[in-house]
């Protein structure tokens, strides 16, 4: 017995040699990958970096002396802080109702709320330039009014809330599905108020899924280009965030400029990517640790 | 039953707030542009869709990018493969570069990709010599697409292969398989659904991008230029419906593809069972 068990340990991962590739084949495809990725991930990154410093450090640095370049700094800095918060707000309500409750609709809500994804980044500026434009719904009333939207930091926030709409939502439904809600109704029955609940029981368990589609949110709307530059106009020092100003630095051949504030959006880029490897570690953890618990005495 | 679907608070207020912010950010504006589209009649829809420039633009939009989906179901199955079932060193760091082009602005990527692609650039000035131009041709926007859709073959068909049990491997072996016909026998064809859907997905994302394309591409008319610049193009000339016609055009493919992956999702559920 002890011996057939040895020849097959079924609960081990590791294959073994007549469920694994030969060497040769395992070879092959990693190079593969390794060549496929350096030439077509990390280049890219290495070229944002090499351009941004290829004229020293100091045209480097005084390029966001600059004082169009600043203020593209500080606008984008506006329509984020603006824009992720709602769409935070957005997403722990919209987790909260389709995953502690069951109703009519809830797939068609799930589609609902991924269709800014498959709606072309354009399309999410277009259709605000038909409510709030000149000659959109709106338009005729807004300017009686004397209020601007198209053109003006409104348009902006509010494409930017567009294109980044489902990314907090999606990060945490499925793992809000996935812990369930017996801790939610094992508080409520010891007397604790709603609000309780969620700061004191849902909070903790979904924090580190909450930080990856925030931090995410933040990347996209900080890095937004195509329905941004709908919107904008493209006024230098007033509706030009950071992409749309590497956009004009670059057509206007200031190279090194261009690259140096896109090198600012890569390291953003490259934080989230490193806080989403770290918070999807914490939040497998956090579901291991849910599942362990809710299992109870079994072994 | 009924009783025990509300027994957390909370229900009203979160979904109606979810109803209603959906409402005005993503429902009525879009409902503009089906409304805009046609206020100046079906002919000048028809007219707006059917110039000859717009149409060579749908070839670049929707069948580039249905090109550079098919390369990515390529890549992204040996990437999730490898990274997957493989362990080496500085696979943690390839795992996490995946999502790189998810991440990166597109405008960063758009002049990151030409800088490089261009005669001079770090692999443009290799092709050169052998009369390959990238930049500002079709082949340069196949690139951008690629480079784009990358992540989402990558991010569908891992969890699968994580998730396939070794049992039926171990049994192909078993009764005399070699490793190739265990692979597109029994391996394949469990992937098969969640490598169509990440297709799908690639493909969704590809048809409608902007930021990473317009730079590579130099926009030429009926050679490289893309369905969403015409939009601009056509905003910018102040002509509304022509904008919001192509924007229907691209929200009914968009619709469609959402669709198709839809449906392909459900069907690699049934298979799995999950």
């Amino acid at each position: 017995m002890a011996g057939a068990v040895s020849t097959f340990p079924t609960r081990v991962r590791t294959p073994r040699r007549a469920t694994a590739e030969s060497p040769v084949v395992k070879v092959v495809l990693i190079t593969t990958l390794v060549v496929f990725f350096a030439l077509f991930l990390v280049l890219p990154l290495f070229v944002v970096f090499q351009e941004a410093f290829s004229k020293g450090v100091e045209t480097f640095l005084k390029t966001f002396e600059d004082r169009a370049t600043a203020h593209a700094v500080k606008l984008t800095l506006i329509v984020a802080a603006i824009s992720v918060p709602l769409n935070t707000i957005f997403g722990l309500a919209a987790a909260w109702a389709m995953t502690r409750f069951q109703f009519r609709g809830r797939a068609l809500l799930t589609s609902l709320i991924d269709l800014p994804l498959w709606v072309s980044p354009v399309i999410g500026g277009l259709i605000y330039v038909l409510v709030f434009g000149a000659g959109g719904w709106f338009g005729p009333w807004l300017r009686a009014n004397d209020i601007q939207i198209i053109f003006a930091l409104p348009g902006l926030v509010i494409a930017t809330i567009f294109v980044t709409f489902p990314f907090v939502a999606r990060g945490l439904i499925p793992l809000m599905q996935a812990q369930g809600h017996k801790e939610e109704e094992a508080a409520m029955t010891l007397g604790a108020s709603g609000w309780q609940i969620f700061w004191r029981v849902t909070l903790p368990k979904i924090k580190w899924g909450l930080l990856y589609g925030v931090i995410l949110c933040n990347a996209r709307a900080m890095g937004e280009f195509g329905a941004v530059s709908v919107v904008s106009g493209h006024i230098r020092n007033k509706t030009n965030t950071m992409p749309l100003h590497i956009e004009i630095l670059y057509n206007e051949y200031q190279i090194a400029a261009a690259f140096a504030v896109a090198s600012v959006l890569s390291v953003l880029a490259l934080v989230t990517l490193v806080v989403k490897a770290y918070a999807e570690w914490r939040a497998e953890r956090q579901l291991m640790e849910a599942m362990q618990t809710s299992e109870g005495p079994n072994p | 039953m009924a009783a025990r679907r509300h027994v957390l608070p909370g229900f009203g207020l979160t979904l109606g707030y979810t109803l209603v912010y959906l409402s005005i950010i993503v429902l009525i504006p879009l409902s503009a542009l089906f409304l805009k589209s046609f206020s100046d009649g079906w002919e000048h829809v028809w007219k707006t869709i059917t110039e000859p420039r717009v149409v060579a633009s749908y070839w670049v939009s929707f069948g580039l990018s249905f090109l550079a989906a098919l390369v990515n179901g390529f890549f992204g199955v040996i990437a999730a493969w490898v990274l997957a079932r493989y362990r080496f060193p500085g696979r943690k760091l390839l795992d996490a570069i995946v999502d790189l082009p998810f991440a990166l602005p597109t405008a960063v990527a758009g002049i990151a990709l030409t800088t490089i692609y261009a005669r001079n650039g770090m692999i443009g000035h290799v092709l050169e010599p052998y009369g390959i131009k990238v930049a500002f041709t079709q082949l340069g926007v196949f690139i951008a697409l690629t480079f784009i859709g990358l992540p989402f073959v990558v991010r569908t068909v891992q969890p699968v292969i994580q998730d396939l049990s070794a049992d039926v491997e171990e049994a192909a072996a078993t009764l005399g398989a070699t490793r190739w016909q265990t692979f597109w026998r029994v391996i394949f064809p469990a992937l098969l659904p969640s490598i169509l859907t990440g297709i799908a997905l690639a493909y969704g994302r590809a048809v409608g991008e902007f930021g990473s394309v317009v730079f590579i591409s130099g926009n030429l008319p009926f050679k490289t230029e893309i369905t969403p610049l015409l939009i601009i193009t056509k905003l910018e000339q102040y002509d509304y419906a022509g904008a919001a016609a192509l924007g229907f055009v691209m929200l009914v493919v968009s619709f469609i593809i959402l669709l198709v992956s839809n449906g392909l999702q459900a069907w690699d559920q049934k298979r799995r069972g999950v």
